[in-house]
Formats: structure tokens, sequence, C-alpha cells
């Protein structure tokens, strides 16, 4: 078992976690991730390690509140124990490129986190270009600009940086400063897919991280699995990171859409038993 | 002592059906389907057995158990007696006795099935095995003197349980490391409830663990730790790998990527293990159609197709190119599914999923098959029809066409000599692998066969491993640490 060693709010509905864990923490690899469970009747769910200290034993993971597990993982209180078994999926192939441009769109900068660092430490000139629908909503910023040399930033309503979408950053990037030598793009898939459809004509090589629903997350069950190129690969173990040129982002789509109901359905039932324990702790007071 | 019978007057008891639970009530349930016999039933059918002196079904029995001395002792009703006599060579009685093919084992060479039906041996095995269950107290073997020595198990499948409980007896420090959050392999996410309980499962792994064995739950050897590093860093003296065949097969059909397509573990993971069939009181959901069809007609296939039907699908078709008799599912299955209502369509090949705009799976397009003459197997091929395809109307496939090993292991273990499957080549009487300290055994040496043929290679590498460390290994690695 694991133990949750302490959580923070870094932005609404993000928070950040230490999770207890040494044999994961002492294997970890940029671009890895863990498979969590918070207790029996819950779900097993995939989580990027944003962070790892070897000597402590701990790893940091960085998570969006979107559905009723990762809602109720916000209510866990430090000392609470879970199931994390990992550290997971292929870790990031890292070189020194030349110019490296990270792209990240919302939850999706916490797994960009450990590959911008990595990428830096291997001697690549790192440009990061962050983004989210609102000022709050860019998270990391001063983890990422530790990890970076340059940062430009967007949002969609122009509260901070350039109003605007990561996409139209890293084109005028591009135009302003030529190509780069690669390209890591993380976020929501039609994110990556705008990006990877930009890079293809230049022939620029882009990574993408996919996010896919996984169940085991060991290559068992096949749940995970997506088209690349005219291949189906699975992302628990031949990814998370594929050539984003090859990636059938349309069907990644759909299959991420594969339980909408029953998610909305575990979702609206948490929520409404959430309430009313708030409501009845509230009248005990 | 049981009745004093003939053998004329033995062979005249008929067999005695295993009681169960009316199809029409059991396919909306997922409660034991084969309810079990009665003490009577049980030494009844027990006479039925000649007692051979030269006993073909031991021969049949891929661990030998001694049958008809078990049976006799049934016959005298002394239960516990039996069951000590089927302990000695099969660990996990309760679970073989629900799932082992006794049709192509112990009972198809019984000599009373050359004219009548076999004795029922693991119904009776079954019987005896669920007293223990039901809170017989069963002496257990006193674990011999410790040994100093550590051995590691990977997979925790019935390959490597019936290693751990030997190694525990002959005074080995056993760890099990399991990838998933709960132990048992297939027996707990690939096989349903229906057929094998989990509270059986549950029940043989806590003994296990009062015999002194440590159970390491989502441990994933290979990522978490390697079999190198268990040996050289974790300070185990031998490895034993049992990680099973788990990797699923998709048939390279169009459309196999749409929403709504399983493979048959997804399928099965997310009911069994997760427990899906209970959702939103468990997390994991499972999205099933009223139309399903299941691709296959092994074992796998079976438990898919009656599982379909306990979630509620009102038309559950199973596609199978070969014919009945070719089916690879235990008979029992077969029948069991016929009498819940499956649609079965034999010498009938998948060449297509169809889908809508949204990816969504709408039906599949499938085209029939002739046998031809018999392939490499023995078995006549299916030979495609021209001209024959047709379309079925379906919203869920379920693909359960065999299973390979999962390359986590094997691939992370230099030197690890496989096949050109990619299953562990091994010495067959000692188990050991191309590794010396290394031994593998069940599904990922064999490829998916079934639970005895694992346990039983788990027991036989417990005798390789308890050679090789008392002739071979010297001194455990844990005392050469601390007296270097
Ligand atoms: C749905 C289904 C129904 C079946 N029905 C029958 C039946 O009726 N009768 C019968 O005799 N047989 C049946 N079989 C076959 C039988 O279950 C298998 O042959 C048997 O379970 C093999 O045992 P095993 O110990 O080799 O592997 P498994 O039971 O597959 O166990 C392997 C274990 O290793 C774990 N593992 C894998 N990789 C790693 C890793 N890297 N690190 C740590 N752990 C790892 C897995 O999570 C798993 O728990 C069925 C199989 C299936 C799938
Ligand atoms: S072969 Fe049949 S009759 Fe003979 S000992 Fe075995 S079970 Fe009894
Ligand atoms: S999550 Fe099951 S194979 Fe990838």
């Amino acid at each position: 078992m694991a133990r949750l060693i302490s959580k923070e709010t870094i932005a609404p509905a993000f928070t950040r976690y230490v999770v207890h864990v040494p044999e994961v923490a002492r294997k970890h690899r940029a671009g890895q991730f863990v498979m969590v469970l918070l207790h029996d009747h819950g779900e097993r769910i995939p989580l990027t390690i944003a962070d790892s200290d070897a000597e402590e034993g701990t790893i940091t993971l960085i998570v969006q509140e979107v559905g009723k597990t990762t809602m109720e993982m916000a209510l866990l209180e430090p000392g609470a124990e879970i199931e994390v078994a990992g550290p997971l999926g292929t870790p990031t192939h890292v070189e020194n490129w030349g110019t490296c441009v990270c792209v990240g769109g919302g939850a999706g900068i916490a797994p960009l986190l450990p590959i911008a660092r990595a990428m830096k430490e291997a001697g690549n000139h790192v440009i990061s270009i962050l983004g989210g629908r609102t000022e709050e909503l860019v998270i990391l910023r001063p983890e990422m600009e530790a990890a970076s040399h340059e940062m430009i930033y967007t949002t969609d309503d122009g509260s901070f940086g350039k109003k605007g979408f990561v996409t139209t950053a890293l084109a005028e990037l591009i135009e302003e400063r030529g190509r780069p030598d690669v390209v890591i793009a993380i976020g929501p898939a039609i994110m990556m897919k705008a990006v990877s459809d930009m890079t293809r004509p230049l022939e620029i090589p882009t990574i993408v991280s996919l996010n896919s629903i996984m169940i085991d997350g060991t290559g068992m069950c096949g749940g995970c699995r997506i088209t690349i190129g005219a291949e189906t690969k699975f992302v628990c173990v031949d990814g998370p990171e594929f050539d984003g040129h090859a990636v059938d982002f349309d069907l990644l789509m759909k299959r991420q859409r594969m339980f909408v109901r029953q998610e909305e359905e575990a979702r609206r039932r948490f929520e409404e038993l959430h309430r009313c324990r708030a409501m009845e702790s509230a009248e005990v007071k | 002592m049981g009745r004093d019978l003939k053998p004329a007057e033995r062979l005249k008891i008929p067999r005695h059906p295993m009681p169960a639970q009316d199809p029409v009530v059991r396919r909306s349930n997922f409660n034991e389907v084969a309810l079990g016999y009665t003490p009577e039933m049980a030494m009844e059918e027990a006479e039925r057995c000649l007692q051979c002196k030269k006993p073909q079904c031991v021969e049949g029995c891929p661990v030998g158990i001694d049958i008809p001395a078990f049976i006799e002792a049934v016959a005298d009703g002394e239960f516990l007696k039996a069951l000590e006599i089927i302990k000695q060579k099969n660990t996990l009685p309760a679970i073989c006795g629900r799932v082992c093919p006794q049709e192509d084992q112990c009972e198809q060479v019984c000599v009373v099935a050359k004219k009548h039906q076999p004795v029922a041996i693991g119904r009776l095995e079954r019987f005896v095995a669920d007293i223990e269950l039901a809170g017989g107290e069963v002496s257990m073997p006193e674990p011999a003197r410790p040994s100093g020595f550590k051995v590691a198990i990977v997979g925790s499948g019935p390959a490597g349980l019936a290693c751990a409980a030997e190694l525990a007896r002959m005074g080995h420090q056993v760890t099990i490391f399991e990838a998933l959050h709960k132990p048992g392999g297939v027996l707990v996410y690939g096989i349903p409830e229906f057929r094998l309980p989990k509270d059986i499962v549950q029940y043989e792994i806590d003994n296990l663990k009062k015999m002194g064995v440590e159970v390491r739950c989502n441990f994933v050897v290979g990522k978490t730790a390697s079999v190198k590093e268990l040996m050289e860093e974790w300070g185990y003296d031998a490895v034993f790998i049992g990680t099973g065949a788990g990797l699923p097969y998709f048939m390279g059909i169009p459309g196999e990527n749409f929403i709504g397509v399983y493979s048959a573990n997804e399928f099965l993971t997310r009911v069994n293990l997760m427990k899906a069939f209970a959702f939103p009181e468990y997390d994991t959901p499972v999205a099933l159609g009223n139309r399903v069809a299941v691709v296959g007609s092994g074992n796998v296939a079976m438990d898919c197709l009656r599982t379909a039907l306990r979630l509620g699908s009102e038309h559950v078709v199973c596609l199978y190119r070969r014919t009945r008799a070719e089916s690879p599912a235990r008979l029992e299955e077969l029948e069991h599914a016929e009498e819940e209502g499956v649609d079965f369509r034999w010498l009938t090949s998948p060449v297509e999923i169809l889908g809508n705009d949204d990816g969504v799976v709408t039906g599949v397009r499938v085209i029939k098959m002739e046998l031809g003459e018999p392939d490499s197997s023995g078995r006549r091929r299916p030979i495609p029809i021209e001209g024959s395809e047709y379309e079925i109307e379906v919203d869920t496939v379920v693909m359960a066409i065999g299973q390979g090993p999962n390359p986590l292991v094997t691939q992370t273990t230099e030197g690890l000599e496989l096949n050109r499957w990619g299953n562990i080549v091994v010495d067959e009487t000692t188990m050991m692998t191309s590794i010396p300290g290394v031994f593998a055994g069940g599904d990922i040496v064999t490829g998916a066969a079934t639970v005895i043929l694992a346990m039983g290679a788990g027991k036989t590498a417990a005798v390789g491993i308890d050679g090789y460390l008392r002739q071979t290994a010297g001194q455990p690695r844990a005392t050469a640490a601390a007296t270097a």
C-alpha cells in the first residue's frame, strides 16, 4: 500500500499529491505513469508521475478533478492508504535534439514537466508554450520555468500571456525563429491533433502523450488500444508517447468517450451524495 | 466401510447429475450455477467406482491424485480422509473440482466410461473440498524447518499459488509479486463468479498467508523491479515466473478498434475483477448493448457469452469458424450456455466489424465456412464459402480468440530463452529456464492451457527450486551478505 503524504490545491480543481511509494520512486523515469486505485469499490485510473524523489521514496501526482474518482481523491487526507502500481509505460526517449519546443495544454502540463526537465538536462534548448482557458488554469508555471530556457503563455480569454491557443503561438514561433528540432505536445487530444497537423508538413518530429482509458496498465486488456499508422498499439505498454504524425486522433477521441454516459452518472451520484453529506455535517455543526 | 457391492451392482447405479440452478433463473444472476452434491449423493456416486487395481483415471490426472483411494474414503463417509488424500497431490481442490476439464482427463479414461457414464470424479473432488470450506478441520502439514532461502514468485495465478504453497511447506521464505491489486490471476480476473466463487480463491490465498507466504500486490515485475534486481538487490535466491498468458489477441479485421469492441480480457476483467456488474456501487463501468456477438468458442468465449446474458443482453451470439464438435470449450460449459439461450452460429467467421460515424459498433459482417482437410493441429481446416457473407446487427463484440504471453517480464530479463511464440523455454524435469535460479511454469511456458496444468507445473517447479537451492545455490544470499 502507498501512503498519501501531502496534498495541496494548486489551481481550481487541480491538486498536487505527494505519495510515499519507494519502489516506484526509485525506478521512475520521465514519461511514466502509475495506476491508482483508491479503495475496494474504486476504479483503476492512470496518473502521470510529475516528479519523484528516490531518497524520500515519494512521487508527485498532479490531478485535475474531472470525474468521480479524481473528485473522491481530492477528499483524501494525508495518511490515507491507496493502491499504486508502477512505474508503467515506456520512458520518454531523451536525447539532445537541439531546440525542443514543449507544448502543454491544461492538465497536460503536469506530464510535460518531467519531460521538459529531462530534455533540458540532456542539453536541449527548451522553449515551453503553455496554455489554458484562463490564467489560473495555466498550472506549474514556476516549475516549468525552471525546466525551460524560454516561456510563452497563452490563454483563451487573454487574461494571461497571449490571447489564443497554443497552436497559434507555436505557428508564430516557427515563423519567427524557424523550424525547431523536436516538438513535444501534451494536452487534450484536439490540441495534440492540431499541433501534429501543423508540424507534419514541416516534417518536425512531434511526440505526443496519449491519455486513453486503461484498466490494468500492463498490456493485459487491450482497452487502451489505439491506431498508430496501420498498426494497433497498446498505450499502456507501447506508449504513452507516440509519433504524433501517425496517431489516429479521431479514433482516440471517440474511444475516450466510450463510457461518457456511465462516467457522467457516477459523477452526478457522487456530487449529490457529497452535497448531502456536506449539508448533514453543516446541520450538525 | 461402504456397502459391499459386486461390480455389476455398482455399474447399475446411474451417474448422479449435478444439482444446478434453473437456467431461466440463473441467466440473470451471478450466483454459482452448479450447486454441489449432498453427502448422500456423493456416497452413492462413490459406490460407482470399481476400485481398479490399475486405475486408468490416475494416469489421466495431470497431477496423479490417488483417485480410487479418495473415492473409497468418500464411499465410507470419511470425507476428511478423502480430502487429505487429494491434497497430497492437488493444492487447490475446491478450484480444480470446479474448473478442471475432467471429461478430457480422469473421467475420459475411467473404465466405467467404456460402457456407461464415467464416475463423476470431478464432482466428488469438489464435494470433498467444499467440506473444508464449510469449516471442516483439515490437518495442515507441518512446515519444514526454515531453510533461510528466499524465493520470489512472479504472478499469483494457479502456477504461482501452487509453487508458493509447496515452497513454504519445504521451509523456504516465499514472496508472491502480483501486478494487479488482487491475487489469483485468471481465477479472479477471468473466470466468472457463477463458475468459481471468488470467496474460494480468497480462502486459498488466506491459507497461503497463514503458512507464512507474503503477497505483494501492485508490483509489476519488469517495471517495479526486474527479475535480475529481485535476485541481486532484493536478496532472492531463486525466482519462479508464473505470469500466464495475459496478452489478448485480436483478429486484425477492419473495425476492431470501434467503440463496443472488447477483448475477452477487458470484458471479463471489468466484470469480474472490478465488479462492473454492480456499477455504480462499484466505480468501473461496462457498456454493453442488447445484442452481443462473442467471437471464439473456448472456455473464455463461454464465460463471455454467459456473462453478457447475466448483464441483461437479450440476444447473445457465438461466432465460431468450426463446428460444435471442434469447440475447445468444456462440454459442461457449452451445454450450460446452450441451456441459457446463447445463439450459436457454427461455421461462421467475422470478416468486418461495422460502425457508424461516431465509431460505435452497429454490426458484424460474417462469412460462412465449411470444413476442409485436416491442418497441422489435426483439426479440419475451415474454408470460407464464397458469396455467403451476411450481416448480424449487434452493438457489442467481444474477441475471445486466444491470448499470448505478456512480454513485460520476458523482455526485461536478459538471457531468458524463449520459443518463437514468446513462451519461456524450461527444462521439463526441474522447470529451470536458461538462467540458473530462474524457473517458470504455467501458461507462460505452455501457452494458454488449464488451471490444473499450471498448478502441476508450479508444484514441479517447487521441487526443482528446492533441489537447486539445497544443492547448487550454496548459502542463502541474505546470510551470505550478512557474513560478508
Ligand atoms: C476466462 C477464462 C476461463 C478459463 N476457464 C478455464 C477452465 O474452466 N478450466 C481450466 O482448467 N482452465 C481455464 N482457463 C485457463 C486457466 O485459467 C489458465 O490456464 C491458468 O490460470 C494459468 O495459470 P497461470 O498461473 O499460468 O497464469 P494466470 O492465471 O494467468 O496468472 C498470472 C498472474 O501473473 C500476473 N502477472 C503477469 N505479469 C506480471 C508481472 N510482470 N509482474 C507481476 N505479476 C504479473 C498476472 O496479473 C496474473 O495474476 C481459463 C482462462 C480464462 C482466461
Ligand atoms: S478408472 Fe474409474 S472405476 Fe477405475 S478407479 Fe478410477 S474412477 Fe474408479
Ligand atoms: S490498460 Fe489494459 S492493456 Fe493497456
